[in-house]
């Protein structure tokens, strides 16, 4: 993946809207997050090949860190921290959040197919 | 002598960092050794450093990196087909019918897995529990024994002293080998042990205490049934 380039992300989400899309979004601080500090919480949630249609998407933010809108007839998603961004097999849009670690701890994908399982 | 071991843990890197040094100790012996692997480590949020995997990318890279690491511990590799992170959420008796079938096949003479409830990772837990499980349904004049790995903070307090103890303290370059097959998720190990600062030196320390023995519970099917 490599940094956010905002203008051609938001044209690729221009892209998707008034589609039937498939959604990937996903936080997490991993399953040892309370093992590895116990005063920290393990929190994450996950959904993954949820069709859905959204009329309007955004991105917005600085300084390499960025929010992604998308606004449903009847609802709203969001991610937040987000920071590289790819195509992956030539038309699934992947957006994700790394620490300075590189270890990912948001992402939100955006594909006219199915992902894998 | 053991006949034939199963190990079965749910991620690509479980094995290299739970048992390296047990399965080569089977090896040396001539023993055969399968790794059953439950998952791809799909939801994994280690992605290389410098960054070289994506969420979409990563199952086939764990992929290549286990069947490397099975090639230098020199075991066969059985794939479960499980989603990473979502084993708790199955169907515990399917999942143990799946295990039973497969090692009605193999015939093990020992299966290592997680102790439930004590292993940390939910996967983990899950997959250990239906192991027990699968074994358990087994004719107990004939089934394998299990030895359970756990992992939590707790777990020596809560269980006592574990049965087994295979110490690589002193050879934990040889554990390493298998390790650093995992390069996606295995960079901060890697850094620590090759690395040549202080805090590296520390690191490489604290690993070693932490995984350089690998302990393991004879599960007591009468007693904890
Ligand atoms: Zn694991």
């Amino acid at each position: 993946m490599k940094p956010i380039e905002m203008e051609k992300v938001q044209e690729l989400l221009n892209g998707f809207k008034n589609k039937q899309v498939y959604l990937h979004l996903e936080t997490t601080n991993g399953a040892y997050a309370n093992h590895n500090n116990k005063n920290a919480y393990t929190v994450g949630a996950y959904i993954r090949n949820t069709s859905v249609l959204f009329t309007q998407a955004k991105i917005i933010g600085m300084e390499n860190v960025y929010r992604v809108g998308l606004k449903m007839e009847k609802g709203w998603i969001y991610a937040e921290g987000l920071t590289d961004w790819t195509i992956h097999e030539g038309s699934k849009l992947l957006l994700a959040g790394h620490d300075r670690e590189g270890r990912l701890m948001v992402s939100l994908q955006i594909s006219e197919t199915p992902f894998d399982y | 002598m053991e006949k034939h071991v199963v190990v079965i843990y749910p991620h690509p890197d479980d094995e290299s960092f739970g048992a390296a040094g047990t399965i080569s100790k089977f090896r040396k012996e001539g023993v055969p050794v399968t790794y059953l692997c439950g998952t791809l480590g799909e939801m994994g949020r280690n992605m290389g450093s410098p960054i070289f995997a994506n969420r979409e990318t990563l199952p086939k890279l764990r992929k290549k990196e286990l069947v490397e690491a099975c090639k230098i511990l020199d075991i066969d590799l059985r794939l479960l087909g499980y989603r990473d992170k979502t084993i708790e959420y199955e169907d515990k008796q399917e999942v143990a019918r799946h295990i039973k079938g497969v090692l009605e096949e193999i015939n093990p003479s020992l299966v290592i897995t997680h102790y439930p409830n004590y292993a940390v990772h939910p996967d983990h837990n899950a997959l250990g529990a239906a192991t027990i499980e699968a074994v358990g349904m087994m004719d107990a004049d004939t089934r394998p024994t299990v030895w359970a790995q756990a992992i939590s903070h707790n777990f020596e307090k809560v269980l006592g002293e574990p049965d087994i103890c295979i110490d690589m303290t002193d050879n934990f370059d040889e554990k390493m080998k298998a390790i650093v097959a995992h390069q996606s998720q295995a960079s901060g190990i890697i850094k620590a042990f090759y690395g040549d600062t202080e805090e590296s030196r520390d690191l490489k320390e604290a690993a070693i205490e932490r995984l350089g023995k690998e302990r393991f519970y004879i599960w007591d099917y009468p007693k904890n049934d």
